[in-house]
């Protein structure tokens, strides 16, 4: 293979910037598929993805492309995720590549997410090419973001194509653009064998399928391989490259290409993305760089709403492990909430795709407990321990101080915004770092910020305060000391494992005081009346009381209505076998949902 | 088991205009659909009569809608045909239902004619305003003249529906309007005094939906249901089921029959019916029963011997005599407390159920939470 006439590249933009649409056109032009073939968004295979318009797991294509110097490559577009949760995943990826094209939207400019992207493929040393999407928009300005792309990133920006992936305007000249401005790989085929792991999936057929970039060296089917850090190794069953949409198998992979590898490789944890495969009786002397192991940032309780579905829920969970090895779940029990799992996310919105695939893809019902950051707790006696369950905090007299995980946060936003958004900050306990305004109107703003005050809502707030306009973006700093305590909530006078949680103790009152109004609500009317309340370190903060009920009846019984009235309390009824028994009280399954929204606008 | 008494109900599915709280079947027609409604009711009735060997029944109910809203002539078809297609017995109870402002001195001449001995009026409110609220299309006054028109007319066992919990009602107001009824001459014989129950599909229930109906408060609507027993038995009316009262001797025998499993046979659009332990339903499509009436009439459920005892036990419970044990163990051949007797404990604990000679019955409070009751009969 001519590594000359091969293009590895990925595509890099914020949110929405239009990134999957001009993939799926690079796809379309280079003529693999025929537009009657394209399904909307051909790189975007799960359904959830599509809905959702982002793209979850990184996923790569391979296509040929006739340029206008008569030669056909070969391009390997490499999609990458683009949410922070899924920073490392994106990293890798970029490993992967030679070069990126930066879509940039030309009418909202360079975002935070932009910005956070591009350094990042800087970092990996990619050639990056900007491209300005969505020209056809009224209120596109080219210029205004060419400049922008110059000033605020400093990469050259006069010549990029103008294009709008959706009408297909300028797809030609971003195609030229990869040939002539991403550089071919380089590296030895004959050298031993390092490929990066970027990506894997499962599938129930071939085992896991890896997907990798050779760096050096060749792989075929009977090598036999090594991942380095896992030190998992088998015997190659078979190497292929990514059509659209399907697996295509070829004689061997070599330095410069991307593609697949199969090896009856049974559990997508002995591949992690980032490791190095290597050939086990020629192997290279040292990994590639960048391995590191990823670990969940939050975590929460995942419980079957029905309890006879626990098998059910274990078993949906083993499955989406298999494609999904970020996800961490171990078995545990709650009181409230009976038999069910202590699950770690990359970040939230991960939590979030995670339960709706379960509920969707496997139909399971599910509650949820608050999701959690993981704390460090420093005993009396020396040890440390890293808690990822509020119940299992220790008696306080057991604990010397506490730690709690901070982020480096960047939020960029027009001048207007300013203001409330420094002042959400503040609230949210964020430490002002600094404020430069990257152009005219719009401020880039970094605070440090404690991770347990974005993981609930603050995606929102920052939305709802900044009508939309402030893009965010934030990595993992370390941990720092901070005054924490356990608020735990009593229902009718029994504590409620499964709604206890850390938070700041400046804020304690008032998220014990919120957490019991919603609760109030939630439950409903008993034959007694039911005191909640919010408790710190077994002293009541705050307290509401549900009344006790006085009228449950049907007024009306005759001849026609006797079906349907039966029918009505044969409903009442399954809705109450739902519900989770706590002591005498029954609390309904959303009850302990809606705690987890806690509006803290108002 | 029960063989005793059967009966009949017949369905009058039209209005002048429907009521913002009504989720029963009705509407507006022209005569002539009128006409032919009747015409496919009487086949049916044949039909049924046929069916059932001319069973004997022990009451007939025309219901709506407003089945005064049909000339009085079309009454007197349908009972002609009743009393073809069964055999009515002596002293059945046969109760028409009207409403106010659709009630003539001729209509209710031809009623008291053909046998129809009992009237059910519904008045709903005394005061004019609350009508309105419920789209009701009469005032109290024209209640007040149908009520004496009927009683001219010779048939005095009249019941009067009332409703509680309207939206802008206060205490007073439901006082007031059980006072005004109460003091009729003559007093009526019984009384249905529901609170209202806001059904989806209906107006109401949109505008419940869009937070524009204000109803009272749930305390409010017990203290106004508590009222009602005590205020109607200065009258001397007692309660026999959770929303009716009656003068000694009067309880709507019909409706008796529901709650106690007396089977019945329901004609016309979209009625209900029991027998042979089987539940059926018509269709409440108008053109397939004017085509073919006797077709329309479809089995929903059969009732297995634990449905029927939970129906026994969750229809029966709606009456303040409760449910017999004797009763019980005589039908299903198997004690009442073998069968429910952990639910009906835990309930008696907790002051919802008590134990009266050989009758489990709901207390006072155990009426407010029927349903917290029923649910773990089911």
């Amino acid at each position: 293979m001519d590594k000359s006439l091969i293009r590895n590249f990925c595509i890099v933009a914020h949110i929405d910037h239009g990134k999957s649409t001009l993939a799926d056109r690079i796809i379309e032009k280079t003529g693999l598929l025929t537009a009657r073939e394209m399904q909307e968004q051909v790189l975007d295979n799960m359904d959830l993805e599509r809905e959702r318009g982002i793209t979850i797991k990184s996923q790569a294509v391979r296509t040929v492309y006739k340029a206008n110097d008569g030669k056909e490559y070969i391009f390997n577009l490499i999609d990458t995720p683009g949410h922070v949760d899924f920073n490392y995943e994106v990293s890798r990826s970029l490993a992967a590549c030679d070069g990126a094209i930066l879509v940039v939207d030309a009418a909202q400019g360079v975002e935070a997410q932009t910005l956070a992207n591009v350094y990042l493929a800087l970092d990996h040393n990619l050639d990056v090419f900007p491209v300005i999407n969505k020209i056809d928009l009224p209120s596109a300005e080219p210029q205004r973001v060419k400049d922008e792309i110059e000033d605020v990133i400093g990469i050259e920006a006069q010549d990029a194509p103008l294009i709008s992936a959706k009408d297909g305007i300028g797809i030609d000249e971003v195609l030229e653009a990869v040939v002539n401005r991403i550089p071919a790989p380089s590296g030895d085929e004959n050298a031993p064998l390092s490929a990066l792991i970027f990506d894997s999936l499962y599938d129930s057929y071939k085992g896991v399928i890896v997907f990798v970039r050779v760096m050096n060296g060749t792989v075929k089917k009977g090598t036999r391989i090594r991942m380095m850090a896992t030190g998992a190794s088998e015997e190659v069953v078979e190497v292929g490259y990514f059509g659209a949409g399907r697996f295509i198998p070829c004689d061997e992979l070599s330095a410069g290409m991307v593609g697949y590898i199969t090896a009856s490789i049974k559990t997508l944890s002995e591949t992690e993305v980032g490791d190095t495969v290597t050939d086990a009786d020629n192997p290279c002397s040292e990994p590639l760089p960048g391995y590191k192991k990823v670990q969940p940032v939050v975590y929460c309780g995942v419980y079957p709403a029905d309890s006879a579905k626990y098998e059910d829920l274990k078993e949906a969970l083993e499955k989406l492990q298999l494609n999904d090895a970020s996800l961490f779940y171990e078995p545990e029990t709650s009181l409230a909430l009976g038999f069910g799992f202590r699950c770690g996310f990359l970040g939230l919105l991960h939590l979030d795709i995670i339960q709706e695939r379960l509920e969707r893809e496997y139909d399971l019902d599910l509650v949820t407990t608050a999701p959690s950051v993981v704390y460090k707790v420093y005993k009396t006696d020396g040890t440390v321990i890293d808690l990822t369950n509020p119940s299992n905090l220790p008696d306080p007299s057991e604990i010397e101080y506490m730690e709690e995980p901070i982020v480096n946060a960047e939020i960029m936003v027009t001048k207007d915004f300013v203001g409330s958004i420094m002042e959400l900050c503040q609230q949210r306990r964020g430490r002002y770092i600094s404020m430069e305004y990257i152009e005219a109107g719009r401020a880039l703003i970094k605070y440090e910020l404690p991770l347990n005050e974005i993981i609930y809502d603050f995606f929102d707030a920052l939305k709802s305060r900044s009508r939309g306009y402030a893009s965010f973006d934030y990595d993992l700093k370390g941990y720092e000391k901070s005054s924490l305590v356990k608020l735990d909530i009593l229902i009718n006078k029994e504590q409620v494992d499964a709604l206890s949680f850390i938070v700041h103790s400046d804020s304690a009152y008032e998220r014990g005081r919120r957490m019991c109004e919603k609760l109030k609500d939630e439950i409903p009317r008993h034959l007694f009346e039911i005191p909640i309340q919010a408790c710190v370190g077994g002293r009541v903060i705050a307290r509401e009381t549900v009344k006790a009920m006085r009228k449950d009846v049907l007024a009306k019984c005759y001849g026609g209505d006797i079906t349907r009235k039966k029918k009505l309390l044969e409903k009442q009824k399954e809705g109450k076998k739902r519900m989770r028994q706590v002591g005498s009280v029954e609390i309904p399954q959303s009850a302990f949902m809606s705690v987890l929204k806690l509006d803290d606008d108002n | 088991m029960s063989g005793k008494g059967f009966e009949l109900y017949i369905h009058i599915p039209f209005c002048v205009r429907k009521c913002l709280y009504c989720d029963f079947l009705s509407f507006p027609a022209d005569d002539a659909v009128k006409e032919k409604y009747v015409e496919a009711l009487c086949e049916e009735i044949l039909c049924a009569g046929e069916e059932r060997h001319g069973a004997s029944l022990s009451s007939v109910f025309i219901g709506g809608g407003t089945p005064s809203i049909l000339p009085g002539k079309a009454i007197r078809r349908i009972m002609e045909c009743v009393k073809e297609a069964f055999d009515v017995e002596e002293d059945a109870e046969i109760t028409i239902e009207c409403n106010p402002g659709t009630v003539c001195e001729e209509n209710l001449r031809i009623y008291a004619e053909c046998g129809i001995n009992r009237i059910s009026l519904g008045l709903q409110s005394a005061d004019d305003i609350e009508l309105k609220r419920l789209g009701r299309i009469h005032t109290f006054d024209d209640f007040v003249k149908s009520y004496e028109m009927a009683v001219s007319a010779g048939i005095s066992n009249i019941n009067v529906d009332l409703m509680s919990d309207i939206p802008g009602q206060t205490l007073s107001s439901w006082e007031n309007t059980l006072r005004k009824v109460c003091s009729l001459e003559p007093a009526p014989a019984h009384i249905s005094a529901y609170s209202l129950i806001v059904e989806e599909g209906t107006p109401f229930w949109d505008m419940q939906e869009e937070g524009k109906l204000d109803i009272p408060e749930e305390d409010t609507d017990r203290e106004m249901y508590h009222m009602t027993s005590r205020i109607l038995s200065e009258y001397g009316y007692a309660r026999y089921e959770i929303s009716n009262y009656a003068q000694p001797g009067y309880e709507c025998r019909h409706n008796v029959g529901y709650w106690t499993g007396i089977p019945y046979y329901g004609a016309g659009l979209d009625a209900a019916s029991y027998y042979d332990h089987a539940r059926y339903v018509n269709t409440d499509d108008m053109d397939s029963y004017l085509r073919d009436p006797a077709a329309c009439h479809f089995l929903t459920e059969r009732l297995c011997t634990d449905d029927l005892m939970s129906e026994f036990m969750i229809l029966g419970l709606r009456m303040t005599k409760g449910v017999s044990f004797a009763e019980f163990q005589s039908r299903f051949g198997i004690s009442l407390k073998e069968k429910y007797g952990h639910q009906a404990e835990g309930f008696i604990k907790d002051g919802l159920l008590e134990e009266k000679g050989d009758f489990l019955r709901l207390t006072d409070r155990g009426l407010d939470l029927a349903n917290v009751v029923m649910r773990s009969f089911i």
